[in-house]
């Protein structure tokens, strides 16, 4: 197999998966707020064709829940009261991919809620819930990756351009920055930031934290491939041309720096995806009712939802893939830079 | 000795670095512990700002950078708002408890990754080679997280392994060798957890190095000498290849310090932690800056050790220190 075969191959897997996440709004039934308190901890509840008198239907049907007699959380299925599903229906308001007001849903019901992965403690759909929440914790992974990667771009551009004690000044604290356990950073970061925010705030917080966390090994390779760079024959051309420092920083340092921010931004992403959800985790990010799949986990601290209610695990599969199509796309770039690498020595001319 | 030397003056330079560091974030902190007192009608705004004053909360940063030097000078990080105690044995307890798992953690991974990551380069590309890259790729796309949570739930679904804490009520009372198999108990799920999350980024790099000096004409050259394959792979190959992975151990530190911080509060392992979580909530300054540079006083001991190691293993270094 070629590389960039295999690259496009893993990047439309990714596209597919934020895909998915971005049509939140239309493949999810419900509101991911929306509560039901009579339907605390729903199973999740199955999807037939067949019926109980082994009659077939063309429309999929599933029977709601009720409890069992003389028991208080376990449900069987209703059969007397069959619900079908409905496809391409109005339901709740939603931003389709954050702004376009829309109301359509892929599929729902009329009359009694489906709940395909179970209902949490408020008898919110875990499937909403999953679907919003990766929303949440894939932009904050891809915006803390940005602000990361223009911090690194920004501190190793000027470190290696400039050198001189901006270069060590830099780099010292760049040092710092990697020596640094990541968590224990992330946390004194954290902790010295406001603790009752809003949603949004706090989200903007956790991107910041994030992004504040990371730049020191970006900004390194940049700074490698500004020093070399900065070397070659055009970009002294250029510079004896009179061109100013900004423009060759722009128009010829930067664009050699790609191949390494990109490869940087597949490997950042996924790790920021999981900061975001440790620290939600952990309670110090995305706070309720807002889902995302960090705190879409924090139930799991409690020992009661741990042992009695596995469909609560489910959010944890859900970043599995990402994590493999993140990984997978960063060593195919790894691959072709390094194959690149070898182009540009060979046509390197020997001055 | 002056290579130590200076990895030390570099290494009190990182600490100095990372206390400057955090007493700045701390400097952007809007509130304080004792803000929540005033909401407290019972409680005076004169003993609010009395306590500030006797925390020294109202003196300007600098100022207080300069008093928490002294004292981390006489040995003291601090006094502890929440627990009205100084920080140090605060800590200290905690700090064991953490250090105690993750050196076990560490010694594992090393011991498993090793043996492991020579065994897959010395059969590079074959199928035991190729079984264990799958491996390793699949246990590195499961976050810690995950991994530690699915750990959790086995415990909790198996009843095999006890599901936090240290040691069973009673401890005390239980026999030595009784002792020993309650706290393995307690630690196999902890350790397993950062031992599977490490050891795939480990095994990759020992098999990777290994292969590379296995190509050596040196080693060619060895095998035809007729020397046994075992001493072979660890006697000589490892040994060659020793170089990259102690830089890596050393900074195989610091991941395990990061990841058992998360496993600790996971399952509820009483280490720095959950302690460092719980002081971020109450806003407990000086308990948040003692474990992060407790944590940092380890990585760099971490990564004092690794830089000694590589001083003995490595000729090249040895001269090259002594000649300067």
């Amino acid at each position: 197999m070629t590389p960039p075969r295999k690259l496009t191959s893993w990047l439309i897997a990714l596209v597919a998966l934020h895909g998915i996440v971005a049509g939140a709004g239309f493949l999810a039934p419900y509101d991911p707020v929306e509560q039901d308190r009579d339907h605390p901890y729903l199973p999740p509840m199955r999807v037939h064709l067949m019926d109980a008198q082994h009659h077939f239907h063309s429309r999929p049907f599933f029977y709601p829940l009720r409890l069992r007699e003389g028991s208080f959380d376990q449900y069987q299925e209703d059969t007397a009261a069959a619900v079908s599903l409905r496809f391409f229906m109005r339901g709740a308001d939603y931003p389709l991919l954050g702004f376009v007001p829309c109301r359509w849903h892929l599929f729902g019901t009329d009359g009694a809620r489906i709940y395909l992965l179970g209902s949490d403690a408020y008898g919110r759909d875990q499937l909403s819930r999953i679907l919003f929440g990766g929303q949440v914790s894939l932009l904050a992974g891809l915006l803390g990756a940005g602000v990361t990667l223009f911090l690194g771009a920004l501190i190793g551009m000027t470190a290696g351009y400039y050198g001189g004690w901006r270069d060590d000044l830099l780099m010292r604290a760049a040092e710092l920055f990697l020596a640094l356990p990541w968590l224990y950073l992330l946390f004194a970061l954290r902790a010295f930031l406001p603790l009752t925010v809003s949603p949004l705030e706090a989200f903007l917080l956790v991107v910041v934290v994030i992004g504040m966390v990371g730049w020191a090994r970006p900004a390194r390779l940049v700074r490698g491939v500004a020093l070399s760079v900065k070397e070659r024959d055009f970009v002294r051309a250029a510079r004896g041309f009179g061109a100013s420092d900004s423009y060759l920083l722009r128009r010829h340092i930067l664009p050699e720096t790609a191949s390494v921010l990109l490869t940087q931004a597949a490997i950042l992403v996924p790790q920021f995806v999981l900061a975001e959800m440790t620290l939600s985790f952990l309670g110090l990010g995305v706070p309720e009712p807002m889902a995302s799949w960090g705190n879409l986990l924090a139930s799991l601290q409690q020992y009661s939802v741990l042992v009695s209610y596995w469909w609560m695990y489910v959010p944890a599969l859900a970043i599995v893939p990402f994590f493999l199509g993140y990984l997978g796309l960063a060593s195919a770039l790894q691959q072709r830079s390094g194959a690149y690498k070898i182009d540009e020595k060979s046509s390197w001319s020997p001055t | 000795m002056r290579y130590f030397l200076r990895r030390t003056l570099h290494a009190v330079f990182l600490l100095f670095g990372v206390s400057l560091l955090t007493f700045l974030f701390s400097a952007l902190t809007p509130g304080n512990y004792f803000d929540e007192m005033r909401l407290n009608p019972q409680i005076s705004r004169e003993t609010v700002a009395a306590l500030r004053a006797q925390y020294q909360l109202d003196r300007p940063l600098p100022v207080r950078y300069a008093h928490w030097l002294m004292a981390v000078a006489h040995g003291e990080l601090g006094f502890s708002f929440a627990y009205n105690s100084p920080v140090g044995p605060l800590l200290w307890v905690r700090a064991r408890n953490t250090l105690f798992l993750t050196i076990t953690a560490m010694l594992l991974a090393w011991l498993l990754a090793l043996p492991l990551g020579v065994w897959s380069a010395s059969r590079f590309g074959r199928a035991p080679d190729r079984v264990l890259s799958w491996a390793t790729a699949t246990l590195l796309v499961i976050p810690d997280l995950v991994l530690a949570l699915g750990l959790l739930i086995l415990a909790v679904r198996t009843g095999w392994f006890p599901t936090g804490g240290l040691a069973s009520v009673g401890f005390e009372n239980l026999s030595p060798l009784h002792k020993l198999r309650d706290l393995a108990s307690h630690l196999a799920l902890p350790v397993a957890a950062l031992v599977l999350a490490t050891l795939p980024m480990l095994v990759r790099h020992v098999r990777a190095s290994v292969a590379e000096v296995l190509e050596a004409s040196f080693l060619r050259a060895a095998v035809g000498h007729g020397i046994p394959h075992p001493k072979l792979l660890y006697g000589y190959a490892l040994r060659a290849a020793a170089n990259p992975l102690i830089s890596l151990f050393g900074f195989s530190v610091g991941t395990l310090l990061s990841g058992s911080l998360l496993v600790e509060v996971v399952m509820s392992w009483p280490g720095l932690g959950p302690l460092l979580l719980e002081a971020i909530l109450a806003r407990d300054l000086y308990v948040v800056i003692g474990g992060v540079l407790l944590s940092m006083i380890f990585l760099v001991s971490g990564n004092l050790f690794a830089d000694v190691l590589l001083y003995w293993a490595d000729p090249r270094i040895r001269i090259a220190a002594s000649a300067k």
